[in-house]
């Protein structure tokens, strides 16, 4: 199985890299843009997609300032 | 007493780290790869970009062998300084409350920084004198430091906030200022600011020999018969 994981800073941690793309994007002329926050995309094939949330927890993500959300997709290679 | 300075794929500091802690006493590097940590007295994490700091910084290094070693070695209460990406595995590895994220500048930042040594009575800072500001440099991209609100009270409650950054010296927006911290039991400590990188006037500040000299003096109190 394909699964996908969103990992974003939690809400109320700095997030300078967010803080930089918001700031740039009304330069390029794109106004009313606001909150950007800046995450990570992890997609990995799994025999068993009930073990991401542990692998999550353990190395995907550090729990103290991230939150994780996993994506199970039907089949690999979707 | 003897120092064991880990070496991990991609750790820059610790030929600098093994020059300072023979400043105090005996040193010897430790593999990554070996659980054995030598019978050494006092382990130091040194810095560099563990593993690449794939994924995140710290993250892939704390699972290493030598970690699993270190982790005990700290349980029982043996003294260990993570200095730079040091501390960051040793955040990873839950041996220090917190995390570092990146600078809130977002630029890496190299530069000689002011801090306030806040709390004396430990085996890191006991050498250091009453009031006395360490010059100590940082260079670092990832060394905001963050924990949550409460855990901060707890810290500086507790007497685990070791070292701040004088005023105006922050260089990552680390909350309320702190540059170095210590676990409950005050046996391991962390800090993004390069002790081994100040011990010679030739680079100019000697300020850094302190934190060695520290747990040098600390060993040799616990077991005067060895020192």
């Amino acid at each position: 199985m394909r699964a996908r994981v969103l990992i974003r800073p939690k809400e109320g941690i700095l997030d300078p890299q967010g803080q930089a793309v918001e700031r740039a994007l009304p330069a390029l002329g794109f106004e009313g843009v606001a909150n950007v926050r800046i995450g990570r995309l992890v997609e990995l094939d799994v025999d068993d997609p009930g073990k991401v949330p542990a692998m999550c927890e353990r190395l995907l993500s550090n729990p103290l300032i991230e939150d994780y959300e996993v994506l199970v997709m039907e089949s690999a290679g979707s | 007493m003897k120092f064991g300075v880990v070496r991990f794929p991609g750790s820059c500091d610790e030929v600098d780290a093994l020059h300072a802690c023979r400043l105090f006493g005996d040193a010897e590097l430790l593999w990554h790869g070996d659980r054995e940590l030598h019978e050494v007295d006092a382990v130091i994490v040194p810095g560099g970009f563990s593993y690449g700091d794939y994924l995140r910084v710290g993250a892939i290094a704390r699972f290493s062998p030598v970690m699993e070693t270190v982790q005990e070695f700290a349980l029982a209460g043996g003294p260990v300084l993570g200095i730079c990406n040091g501390f960051q595995v040793l955040c990873e590895a839950g041996l220090l409350p917190g995390a570092l994220l990146p600078n809130a500048g977002l630029r890496f930042v190299c530069r000689q920084v002011e801090l306030e040594v806040v709390n004396r009575e430990t085996p890191f800072t006991r050498a250091c004198e009453p009031g006395e500001r360490l010059s100590i440099p940082v260079k670092h991209f990832t060394g905001c430091f963050y924990a949550r609100g409460e855990a901060l009270d707890e810290l500086e409650a507790n007497g685990q906030v070791l070292l701040r950054y004088a005023e105006g010296h922050n260089p990552n927006g680390s909350l309320r200022d702190i540059a170095g911290v210590t676990n409950r039991q005050k046996n391991v400590m962390g800090l993004m600011p390069h002790p081994e990188h100040a011990v010679d006037p030739l680079t100019g500040s000697t300020d850094g020999g302190r934190l060695f000299e520290s747990v040098a003096a600390h060993v040799a109190e616990l077991a005067p018969a060895a020192a």
